[in-house]
């Protein structure tokens, strides 16, 4: 099974951002940048069914030159080999012109299923798994929380998690999903594993793409607005009580 | 000059800060409360190559380099002292000396199963009068046919209890450093048997036991490097070792820091956190830039046993540091969580205690400024 | 080119979901603003009893896409019908609600078309003629503000309860129009075995005003009943931190937060929550918070609009029957 990873690089998650003075987008001095959470799952996802078909798990990522670390930690995990397309228009491309540049490096691999993560840390966006199904004509199942493929490695077997319920679909491979992290554990690099991922050779291209100007762009970013704290109270169970309903009542007005 | 880490130390930074912070932190304080071995999280560290840092990968291990390991073992200590106490005396004191001064046939018997967790490894060096002086032992090895009868005590033995593999030092000729000889000694061997299972103030999850040798019969195949040469074997892995304990302290002590930090934000007194004092913010400040110097000390010591050069110094300058920066910090943090620091409740009494070993074991404090000053004086000479 | 602005409608048993409706008042503001219409428009299998529903939320427009290959929904059947719609009427805006659905076919509907799309709206706006949204991102540590480029379909995908549902004006109908779209079934590649409801006697979180949250604190599933009660009194929905779902005391859809879900209730009630950094990234949009912490250091009170440092065991039963009772004399 030739399975391609889509893999991103973020700040990470644990650590505050600063954002630039000027509003133009935050300041990556110092920063800790590392494989985008949910594609750790997407990476997990392909191994696994490696495992179990045979087969290459490939990672491919669009970026600029330290998009590689992201990558090297997925050949660390086990992953057979990694790409990487650069390109001066790609830090002006939105989601849309990323999916397109993706989309034309993947059409060029043997490809039975694509993984991408359900969203990155960084923007939130979750655009690109279902952009990216659309440009290589492929079906998709977004934020799945379960995987089987059929012995004979035709269909997909997914959970989605909706509202209220699940839905189980079945997709015909090729195909595109985007993973939840409900869907697995991924295992951690291992240091044999970095040791390995080392010597590998990641392949890098670059775009020639010229339509990726942005449809949408970011004018502006700021901290959230900060909550004050409010009144604490240490009291017993009724008077604590009597402060919330009246708080429901009288502030928010739910009751 | 260069102050990175490399691409490789980060992934293995972030690996090991993934792995304690979600295998280690969350029962650390269990660990420490029961006093039971790590058993699962040793094995899943094998899984990760981390009982085999430092070993070619011809023979199972990671084939990393030692400022590899000083990272890693950072990161272990931040989340459990006591986990990486068992973890480190495996790795620097006992795979490392049969990788250096091991037959071809002992490096192969003895090292993939150590690299993969099926094996661990104990280090027996100190008696019960031999400490500091540890060149005065005397446990004796007399030859016997194919095979040597080793008689004697050893004491204060880390991973007494659970180990397999032993490093044993025991006097095979005339007294001082150069009567001594090493031997691998396997737990299955006529023999050998642990006794006293010590009670401690920290690094509770470690045990620590003397082994009882009692006429031990050890294969002639099994003495470690050159009849004679034991002296030296200990005490070259000793400075590998202190790099492993620079790294424990500089762990405890960043813990120290990173809690003190959070509760300091967090509690509120005389209407503020105690963060925006300034008694507290000192506190912070002088914590982090001990673990700062500590580290550089450790990174640099690493560094030169990693270009092949002399380190013996600048171990015992990391391990000397680092660990009363980690006694320091773990003090200062428990000061800064007041009563709450006293408790069981909250994390830095237990870094006060497990601190408190790195300025003993591997070479107490005054042994580490005697090292140093025996260097620093022979260049005056 | 129209000016119009459309709500793509998702709707369950007749009913339009409250998300939609939330839409189609937003959409009628900035239809007019605009200088455009509001239009919703609603595919399925049978919409007419939902398409009749949405004239008094607003709608001047309903398009109705009706075909047996619309249900269950599917992100095929779904881009296919919503895509020929879009591209005959060619409106300046559509509005999609951030929903399984709506984030599941929007990027996909956007890649077709070639329409510039913003997904986890907070806000849209229109400024200057220029159209602006701003959005949560970085785990919530900053929000940005986005403008679309000027030309073309622009998609917002909005997130839930950021805009009130409009008071219904019973009197206002809207014009309801048939569209005849072609789908073939082999356009349909996926197929949906079922969907497993999951039995809830609580409102869908996405769709409540009021949250009332569990975590570590609850200290075992058989807890969550304190909180399922207090919700069923407040007419709520039940969430949770993320240890309760990784220790398998509720099922993931719970989580709220970095690795869950994003939500912003007019009421967020945490109970037995630490306020960790990554759960605050999914709640700290809430309206107002409310927090239950027998630790008076816990860093959810440093957010909450009313903190009380108790044992949630001891309240929550209590409130539970507050609540009851004040709702009892409301009614009276
Ligand atoms: C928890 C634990 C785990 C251990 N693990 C191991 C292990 O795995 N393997 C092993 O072989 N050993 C181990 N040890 C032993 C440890 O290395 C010794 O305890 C240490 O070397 C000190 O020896 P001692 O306890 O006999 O103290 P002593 O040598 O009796 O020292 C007592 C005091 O005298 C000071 N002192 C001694 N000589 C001098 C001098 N020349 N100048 C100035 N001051 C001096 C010391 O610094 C110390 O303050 C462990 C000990 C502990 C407590
Ligand atoms: C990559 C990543 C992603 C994450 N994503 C999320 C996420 O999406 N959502 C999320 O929630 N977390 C997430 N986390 C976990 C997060 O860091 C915290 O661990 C988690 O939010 C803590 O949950 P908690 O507040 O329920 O538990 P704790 O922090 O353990 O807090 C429990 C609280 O309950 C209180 N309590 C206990 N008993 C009582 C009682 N009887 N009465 C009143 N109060 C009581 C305690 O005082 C304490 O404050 C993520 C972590 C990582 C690393």
């Amino acid at each position: 099974m030739n399975i391609v990873v889509c893999v991103k690089q973020v700040p990470d998650t644990e650590a505050p951002i600063r954002i630039k003075p000027d509003g133009s987008g935050i300041d990556e001095m110092g920063l800790n940048l590392v494989m985008n959470y949910y594609d750790e799952h997407a990476t997990e996802a392909g191994l696994r069914l490696k495992e179990q078909f045979g087969g290459t798990v490939t990672l491919i990522a669009a970026g600029p030159e330290r998009t590689k670390e992201a990558l090297r930690t997925g050949l660390a995990m086990g992953a057979d080999e990694a790409m990487l397309i650069t390109g001066p228009g790609l830090e002006q491309s939105d989601h849309l012109g990323m999916a397109r540049v993706l989309a034309a490096a993947i059409k060029a691999l043997p490809h039975d299923l694509v993984i991408c993560g359900k969203l990155s840390t960084d923007d939130n966006a979750s655009i690109v798994g279902p952009a990216l199904a659309e440009l290589l004509g492929l079906p998709q199942a977004t934020a799945i929380a379960h995987l089987e493929v059929d012995a004979s490695a035709t269909t997909a077997l997914v959970h989605r998690e909706v509202e209220g319920g699940v839905e189980i679909l079945e997709v015909p491979l090729p195909a595109l999903l985007t993973v939840e992290r409900s869907l697995n554990e991924p295992r951690y690099p291992s240091l044999p594993g970095i040791m390995k991922a080392k010597r590998k050779e990641i392949k890098t291209s670059t775009s020639t793409d010229q339509k990726v100007a942005a449809s949408s762009r970011l004018t502006k970013l700021v901290p959230p607005p900060k909550r004050q704290a409010g009144r604490v109270i240490e009291a017993d169970a009724d008077k604590a009580v009597a402060e919330i309903v009246a708080f429901l009542k009288n502030d928010a007005k739910v009751l | 000059m260069d102050f990175q880490l490399t691409e490789e130390h980060r992934m293995v930074q972030s690996m090991v800060r993934e792995f304690a912070s979600k295998e280690i932190l969350p029962v650390a304080a269990e660990l420490d409360h029961t006093e039971t071995f790590p058993q699962e999280i040793i094995k899943k560290a094998a899984a990760l190559g981390l009982m085999g840092m430092v070993v070619p990968e011809r023979y199972g291990g990671a084939g990393m380099d030692a400022i590899a390991y000083v990272v890693a073992h950072e990161e272990l200590a931040r989340a459990s002292a006591g986990v990486q106490t068992i973890i480190t005396v495996s790795n620097s004191l006992v795979a490392d000396p049969i990788l250096r001064y091991g037959t071809q046939a002992q490096r192969q018997r003895y090292l993939p199963g150590l690299c993969d967790g099926t094996r661990l490894g104990c280090y027996c060096l100190t008696e019960p009068s031999a400490g500091s002086d540890a060149m005065s032992l005397s446990t004796t090895a007399r030859r016997d046919g194919d095979e040597w009868v080793l008689r004697g005590t050893k004491a204060f033995v880390s991973s007494g209890v659970e180990a397999d593999t032993c490093i044993v030092y025991a006097r095979t000729g005339q007294e001082g450093a150069r009567g001594i000889s090493a031997f691998i000694v396997e737990k299955s061997f006529p023999g050998i048997a642990v006794g006293k299972i010590e009670k401690k103030l920290g690094i509770k999850c470690s045990s620590t036991s003397e082994i009882v040798l009692d006429d031990c019969r050890v294969p002639a195949d099994n003495v470690l490097g050159d009849l004679g040469a034991g002296g030296k074997i200990a005490l070259s892995t000793l400075d590998g070792g202190r790099l492993g304990i620079a790294a424990q302290a500089i762990g405890i002590a960043r813990a120290a820091l990173e809690d003190s930090i959070a509760y300091a934000s967090e509690r509120q007194q005389f209407g503020r956190p105690i963060a925006e004092f300034q008694a507290i913010q000192w506190m912070l400040a002088d914590m982090a830039t001990r673990i700062e110097a500590s580290r550089l000390l450790a990174y640099r010591a690493a560094y030169l046993r990693q270009q092949g050069q002399r380190y013996t110094k600048e171990a015992s300058m990391a391990k000397l540091f680092a660990s009363e920066t980690a006694m320091w910090a773990s003090h200062k943090a428990v000061q800064i969580h007041g009563g709450y620091g006293y408790i069981q409740d909250y994390a830095v009494e237990r870094y006060f205690r497990d601190a408190k070993i790195t300025e003993i074991y591997e070479g107490t404090s005054e042994i580490q400024r005697l090292v140093i000053a025996r260097n620093v004086m022979e260049r005056v000479q | 080119m129209a000016n119009d602005v459309w709500v793509v409608v998702e709707h369950e048993s007749g009913q339009p979901k409250k998300i939609s409706l939330e839409l189609l008042g937003r959409a009628g503001q900035l239809a007019l603003a605009l200088g455009g219409k509001a239009v919703a428009f609603v595919p399925g299998r049978d919409v007419s009893a939902v398409a009749r529903a949405l004239g008094p939320y607003g709608a001047d427009i309903v398009y109705t896409a009706q075909d047996p290959l619309l249900e269950p929904y599917t992100a095929d059947a779904q881009t296919q019908v919503v895509g020929e719609a879009l591209r005959k009427e060619q409106p300046t805006l559509v509005l999609i609600g951030s929903t399984a659905q709506g984030r599941d076919y929007a990027p996909r509907l956007a890649a077709r078309l070639g329409a510039a799309i913003v997904t986890d709206c907070a806000s849209l706006e229109v400024d200057n003629s220029s159209l602006v949204a701003t959005r949560p991102m970085y785990t919530r540590k900053a929000i940005g503000t986005v403008m679309y480029a000027s030309e073309g379909i622009r998609i917002a995908v909005v997130l839930p309860a950021v805009y009130p549902v409009p008071q219904a004006d019973p009197k206002r109908t809207a014009e309801v129009r048939a569209m005849r779209i072609p789908l073939d079934a082999k356009q349909i590649r996926t197929k949906v075995h079922e969907v497993q409801a999951i039995k809830r006697e609580t409102v869908p979180l996405t769709e409540a005003d009021v949250i009332v949250s569990g975590g570590r604190g609850l200290r075992g599933p058989e807890n969550f009943a304190l909180l399922d009660a207090l919700a069923k009194a407040l007419g709520a929905a039940v969430g949770s931190s993320r240890p309760p779902v990784d220790s398998g005391w509720v099922p993931h859809d719970y989580e709220i937060g970095q690795t869950g879900k994003t939500v912003s209730p007019q009421v967020y009630l945490a109970c037995g929550i630490s306020g960790a950094p990554q759960h605050l990234a999914g709640m700290s949009g809430s309206k107002h918070i409310v927090a239950i912490n027998k630790d008076p250091n816990a860093p959810i009170f440093q957010l909450a609009d009313l903190g009380i440092v108790g044992d949630l065991f001891e309240i929550l039963p209590k409130l539970t029957e507050a609540v009851k009772k004040a709702k009892g004399g409301n009614r009276d």
